[in-house]
């Protein structure tokens, strides 16, 4: 085949990027393209994995077996969500090892949401409705982003985080009927989670550089405050079936722009978390190599097992010959 | 942040110790100071309704079995297969997409192979 410029290359790439065409892990792409997907999506697959570890606190303490083994079904999602991510970044050429080792030196982010502390069981609602909530808001127009090994990541992904969501509301209605101790803590919970989950939508759009070129390249499909817009609006309308109040009284209907109002993002708090200096950073990175370190020997036995039962099935079969 | 990222193709990447192309392998043990790796598997999963099996994703495993196993926990959580198949990535050999229109050339001025392409009356029934 006679070499084209890569000039024609990105032609044929934009090309179709423009026309919903996805783009496989065989595909030239630019050299930009990749990085920026492979940081999105190793750093989404972090996200999930340690997410896993605010939820996993509770599983010993949930309040009966029901709740439980629910609870432990989620976290099992999260789990299988990372690996989803995972896989699918390793087809742009990036080892697991080597992500794994950027999360633990602290070279990776993962999402700020995860820093926080979950310290009543009413957390564990608060989380499902209003993380899994935002969540949803990112990854359902990112099952027609542009890269097709993301996309189908995040198909799988919606199909299961929905269960996640709902479950998180219905932890909050039942303690939002409950005594007035129950009521105290679905509200302290809300309005402990309300903001960092807002903040869960990145910077405002004004500050955000990249914005531009991942709309382009159909990494991102709706900007950052379109989705935050969004998320505030339905969830504004969602917490009074709670009967209870998001912790903004700058949050009010606007007719005009048919949207809620709602108050000013403490940026400098997302940045601190975000740059590792929110409560739970530490522990949730030490939480991480460890379970790495501790887990080394079942890595290594299964593959001395699966060498042993390779070269015992080689011998049998010599000796039938 | 700049990375080195070894731009070899999905599919090409070696099982066993680290090649030539410079990225270290997927989850790996030691073993006598030499690190080996878990080979990288495919999935394909048919389901109580299906009539063939769909690619579902991909896991690392140190075996076949290891890999039915792993298959089933991530990808059936929801009763979603009856059958899985795994398939050592290496073993998987795809088309060019560079050749994509070289390749599928013959097919593009045959309409006649479609069932739409004869204009019959439209008072013939059962055709």
């Amino acid at each position: 085949m006679p070499a084209m410029p890569v000039t024609d290359f990105e032609k044929v790439f934009q090309d179709k990027v423009d026309k919903e065409i996805k783009i496989e892990p065989r595909d030239w792409m630019p050299d930009k393209y990749r990085q920026t997907l492979i940081r999105q999506v190793s750093q989404h697959a972090h996200s999930e994995i340690v997410g896993m570890l605010p939820e996993g606190n509770w599983i010993s303490r949930a309040p009966s077996l029901r709740r439980k083994a629910i609870l432990i079904a989620k976290v099992q999602d999260e789990a299988g969500h990372g690996l989803y991510l995972y896989s699918a970044a390793e087809t742009l050429g990036i080892s697991r090892e080597e992500m794994i080792d950027q999360l633990h030196s602290g070279k990776a982010k993962y999402s700020s949401i995860f820093n926080y502390p979950t310290i009543t069981w009413a957390d564990m609602g608060a989380i499902g409705w209003l993380v899994d909530g935002a969540a949803i808001m990112n990854q359902v127009p990112l099952c027609r982003t542009s890269y097709g090994p993301y996309a189908r990541a995040m198909v799988r992904v919606c199909k299961e985080e929905s269960f996640h969501q709902r479950q998180g509301f219905e932890i909050l209605l039942v303690l939002s009927k409950g005594s007035e101790a129950q009521k105290r803590m679905c509200q302290d919970a809300i309005n402990r989670w309300w903001w960092p989950s807002v903040m869960m939508f990145g910077p405002a759009d004004e500050a955000s550089p990249h914005t531009a070129q991942s709309m382009k390249w159909k990494v991102k499909r709706f900007t950052n405050d379109e989705l935050r817009q969004r998320f505030v609006d339905i969830c504004a309308e969602q917490v009074k079936l709670l009967g209870m109040t998001l912790p903004d009284k700058d949050l009010k209907w606007n007719a005009a722009r048919n949207h809620y109002d709602f108050g000013p993002i403490d940026w400098e708090e997302l940045k601190n978390v975000i740059n590792g200096n929110g409560p739970c950073n530490k522990e949730r990175l030490a939480a991480r190599v460890k379970a790495h370190e501790e887990g080394a020997w079942v890595r290594e036995a299964a593959i001395a097992y699966a060498e042993k039962k390779k070269a015992r099935g080689n011998k049998e079969s010599l000796e039938a010959a | 942040m700049k990375e080195l990222i070894t731009k070899y193709y999905y599919g090409d990447l070696e099982g066993g110790t680290s090649s030539g192309g410079g990225s270290s392998p997927a989850v790996s043990g030691t073993r006598g100071g030499t690190d080996v790796a878990w080979p990288l598997w495919e999935v394909f999963i048919r389901s109580k309704q299906g009539l063939d099996h769909k690619h579902v994703g991909s896991l690392h495993a140190a075996d076949a079995q290891m890999a039915v196993e792993n298959a089933r926990d991530v990808y059936t959580r929801r009763q979603e297969g009856i059958s899985i198949w795994v398939v050592e990535s290496k073993y998987i050999h795809a088309s060019n997409p560079d050749e994509a229109q070289s390749l599928y050339d013959p097919a593009n001025d045959k309409a006649y192979r479609h069932p739409t392409f004869y204009d019959l009356p439209d008072e013939l029934t059962h055709m």
